[in-house]
This record gives structure tokens, sequence and C-alpha cells, in this order.
């Protein structure tokens, strides 16, 4: 894979957690923490989605947080990736029943990438970033 | 100062400063808070809703999903309380298994939360450093569970894997690396220069207000209110062995209830955690750790059993309640969950008045809130939340008591 163009800019990513257990949360932030280091390669977490050139959507979306995401999602640059994180945003995972559901997140913006598990290892995650570089260069070259 | 305009400032849902997602609004005055309002409800799932159309075995899982954080907690409670309605003996080695399952728990959401509080004083040195040595931990609890996070340990009746000897050194080299982590831990967090400025009499709650507010766990305990659910109503093994309460004055001479104080009582609970793996770890009896393995038979048991209970456990942020009622069906007739930041989070309004703004974040993290526990009911009517008074709520439970005894 060619990595060169978009890691110029560095990939900053904004997570937005729309009602998750805070497992997934958890995971992503120990992704960015020194065991796995994702930050030398200039993947960061920052705090304002107009930063951001991925967002990471955690939880099933539940109904108080639909339209912040697609609020959030409106806000970002492009071009831009969505990566789902955890099985609960794919299908509603536990949650699959639950009334007060507006997801899975797919149903309120389009994602791009989708990375399972209750939780997924933080290697996955990594994983699905690296996807997400690969895709953002796709955009980039049809810009 | 008091002809300053006032300010509303809304901070969240989602906000760089807040972990999770709650709103926050705030009336400002210059740079002081003069009042503090707060909505959580938006990681409301409806699982006690959900809870209400499955069976106790499907529920274990779901109340590890409860909380990412303290999943073991909640299951914990929630497998005592069916286990006490349908009368299974669970064998003494689980307690022992679920135990120390759920003091590596302590010890991981104390490190975790430790490096929030320094990320959010702006020290992120030493929030990388928490969350590194954080690892160790979680690297055992994968080893003895398969699973990092929403571990699936806890079964109705038992747990559902057992740990072999083999495994022992793993988990003694663990507590060894934390045992000589402590004294480093202990001076970066406690004797830096910063840390002292930006916690010592900063969110103060005194002991009084602590307990009219009904706060809980570390929280409850760094004002000074000697309570740990696992001296005071000891549960799965923890009567065996000796557990105190961790107050502030383990480490300083007086209580304050500040920020600092907080800091204190969750490091030196960690430590204290370590000991007591090593006094469960030298006790455990043999197996089995599963009153019975075949589930049909679990099912057909939760199945039968008519009764309430309730299950008292302490999670690493305070007491975790879960009243359970089964009558005789598939799926419990009422599940109730409070977690322990329902208990703690009304000491914010008392804690945020008269501070700065630029102390916001580390005041409302201090307290470790977790709204994914918390969030349990929320009113939705044509799409608009309602509020619900005293009165109202007031009469809805009274009324739901009669439905209930009917
Ligand atoms: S996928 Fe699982 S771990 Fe992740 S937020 Fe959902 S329930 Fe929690």
């Amino acid at each position: 894979m060619r990595l060169s163009p978009s890691f110029n800019r560095s990939l900053w990513v904004f997570h937005f957690n729309s009602g998750s257990c805070n497992g997934c949360d958890i995971e992503i932030v120990c992704a960015l923490t020194p065991r796995y280091d994702p930050e030398r390669f200039g993947i960061k977490l920052v705090g304002s989605p107009r930063h951001a050139d991925v967002l990471l959507v955690t939880g099933p979306v539940v109904h108080d947080m639909a339209d912040r995401l697609r609020r959030v999602y409106a806000q970002m640059p492009n071009p831009k990736v969505v990566m789902c994180i955890g099985t609960c945003g794919q299908s509603g995972g536990v949650f699959f029943d639950s009334y007060n559901l507006d997801g899975p997140v797919g149903d309120v913006i389009p994602v791009d990438i989708y990375v399972p598990g209750c939780a997924p290892r933080p290697e996955a995650i990594i994983d699905g970033v690296v996807k997400a570089i690969a895709l953002l260069e796709r955009l980039e070259e049809k810009k | 100062m008091s002809n300053k305009p006032v300010y509303t400032i809304p901070i969240g849902p989602i906000h760089p400063a807040l972990k999770e997602p709650i709103l926050f609004t705030f009336d400002i005055q210059g740079e002081v808070i003069n009042a503090v309002d707060f909505a959580p409800g938006k990681v409301h799932r409806g699982v006690e809703w959900m809870g209400m159309r499955r069976n106790p075995v499907q529920i274990v899982h779901l109340c590890d999903r409860i909380c990412g954080i303290c999943g073991v907690s909640h299951t914990l409670a929630f497998a005592r309380a069916v286990e006490q309605i349908a009368e299974i003996e669970v064998p003494e080695r689980a307690h022992y298994v679920r135990s120390i399952i759920a003091e590596f728990e302590r010890i991981q959401s104390h490190l975790l939360w430790a490096g929030v509080a320094a990320h959010e004083l702006g020290f992120d040195t030493l929030f990388h450093l928490a969350w590194r040595v954080r690892e160790e931990a979680m690297d055992v609890i994968e080893y003895l569970t398969g699973n990092r996070i929403n571990y699936g340990i806890v079964q109705v009746g038992g747990v559902r894997r057992d740990f072999t000897e083999d495994q022992f050194p793993r988990i003694r080299k663990a507590l060894e690396t934390y045992e000589g982590l402590v004294n480093k831990l202990v001076t970066l967090f406690l004797e830096d220069t910063t840390i002292k400025l930006r916690c010592m009499n900063t969110g103060v709650l005194t002991e009084k207000d602590a307990l009219e507010l009904c706060t809980v766990g570390p929280t409850a305990r760094a004002s000074g209110l000697k309570m740990d659910v696992r001296a005071d109503a000891p549960y799965a093994a923890y009567g065996d062995i000796d557990v105190k309460a961790i107050l502030p004055d383990v480490y300083a001479d007086c209580i304050k209830g500040d920020v600092y104080d907080r800091i204190v009582v969750r490091l030196f609970e960690v430590v204290d955690s370590v000991r007591i793996i090593r006094d469960l770890m030298d006790q455990m009896p043999a197996w089995p750790v599963l009153w019975e393995t075949r589930y049909a038979k679990i099912l057909s048991t939760c199945k039968k059993a008519e009764g309430e209970a309730i299950g008292r456990v302490e999670a690493p942020r305070g007491e975790c309640f879960h009243y359970v009622r089964m009558n005789g069906s598939e799926a419990p007739q009422q599940w109730k969950v409070k977690a322990s930041t329902y208990s703690n989070q009304m000491s914010w309004l008392k804690i945020l008045q008269g501070e700065q703004i630029a102390d916001i974040p580390i005041i409302v993290a201090s307290i470790d809130p977790c709204m994914s526990c918390t969030d349990r009911v929320t009113v939705i009517r044509d799409g608009s939340p309602d509020v619900m008074t005293k009165d109202t709520l007031h009469r809805l439970s009274v009324e739901k008591t009669r439905r209930l005894q009917a």
C-alpha cells in the first residue's frame, strides 16, 4: 500500500459516542496509547469534527444522539471516512430490540468501514484505520 | 463581581472535555460558576426493558454491556440477585474467581481514571503513562477470561472459566509489576506541584454533603465516609479476607474531600487490590466453579424461581445495586439497576459551584462518572423529552408498586 500522500497531512480522527457501553470507546483510547502508539504515524484524536478526516462512531445510536450524529457528520470537511467500531453499531448487537434505537449507524449516516467485535481489539481498530487511509487516498485521487 | 453579567454556557453532549454524552448547563459569572444543571439520558438504551424480555442466562451478557469498564460488577450483582431467588448454591472456588476478576477490574478502572484525570489537567504525559501500565491488568484479564472488555466470565451459578495452577505465575508477575510501580505512581500523581496546585481545595465535598447526597464508593470515601460494600456486606469471597475502606488519611493527615483526596483514595485502592488478589490466590479452594454446567438445568431452575432479591457489589466507582423480581416465568418480572454514578452525580451540583471554568473537566471527572451505567430512565413523548417532577415520579412509583402487588 502506498502510504505517503495522506500521511503527509496526518490522519486525524474524531470519536463520537452514540450511546455505547464504553467498551469500544476505551479500546479506541487504548489504541492511541503507548502500547500501540499510532501517533508515530500521525494518527491523532482531535476535539472537533471540523479538524477530522475520519469519524469513529461507537454505539447503536440511541434516539437522543441520532440528530447530533448527523450534525457532526455534516460538519466534517471532505474527503471524509466514517468508521463504525463495534458490533452494536453494525446491527444493534445485544441491544438489537431496544425501543430507543435510531440506529444502527448505517441507517443514520453512510459508513465506509466496519470494525466488528464486542469490543474489537485495538489491533483491529488500527487495521480499520489503515483501510481508511487507503480509502482516503482513493477519494483524494478522484478529486 | 456581582455586577458582571451572567452567561449560560451549554457543554455537551459531544464535547472534547467529556468522555461520554451528557449535557451540562453552566451559569457563569466572569470565570466563576454560579449554578450547574445537567441532563443525562443521552446513552439510554433501555437495558432493563430488554432484560425483562430475556432469560437470566441471556441477561448476564447484557449486563456485561451495561458498562464496558465495570462489566463484571453489574453481572455479579445481577447473578447474586438471581442466585438468591432461585436458591442456587455457588461453589466456593467460583466466589474466588469472581473476586479476583473484580479486583483486576478495579485496578484497570482506577488506572484508567487516573489517566483520564491527568488528561483533564492537561498533563498528557502522565495520561499515557497511566494507560501504559494499565495494559498489564488488561493482559491478565485477557489471559484469564479470553477478552479484554466484556469478559463474559460470570454466569448464574458460578463462572464459566476456571483458573489453572499454571496461570498463577502470570498473575503473580502482574502483581509484582504493580507493587514495583506503586512508589512511582504515588510520586508522579501525589507529589507533583501542578497536580497539587490544581487539585487541592478544588471541588470540595464535605463529609456532611457526601452523606446527604448519598454518594458512594471512592467519592464518598474521599470525603471521609467509611463505607465499602466489600467490608460492610461481604459478598463473593470478601468475607474470607480482610478488606477495609480506604480513606484519604492513608496518605494525607487530614481529610478535605477535594479532588486530590479522590486521587489518593483511588491510587491506594489499587495498592489494596493487589494485596487482596494475593490473599485470595493463597486461599483458593478446589473446583468446581459452576453449580451446573447444563444451561437447560440453569434455565429451568430460574424459570421455577419466584421471589425478589437484591445484589450489591462494590464496583470500582461505588456501590452497584441490582433488584430482581421473578414470578415463575422465563424472564424476570422486574429488574432495576442502580449504578454508582447515579448516586454520585448529584454531588456535581455542589462541588462545581463557585469553581472556575478551567476546572470543570477535572471536577466533573473526579467522581469518575459513567453515564452508560447510569442512564436507565428517559421519558420521550412525541420526540421531546419530558421533565418529571418529584410528585409525578412519586405517584408513578406508588402506582407501579400497587401494580406489582396486585
Ligand atoms: S460493540 Fe460491544 S463493547 Fe462496543 S460499544 Fe457496543 S456493546 Fe459495547
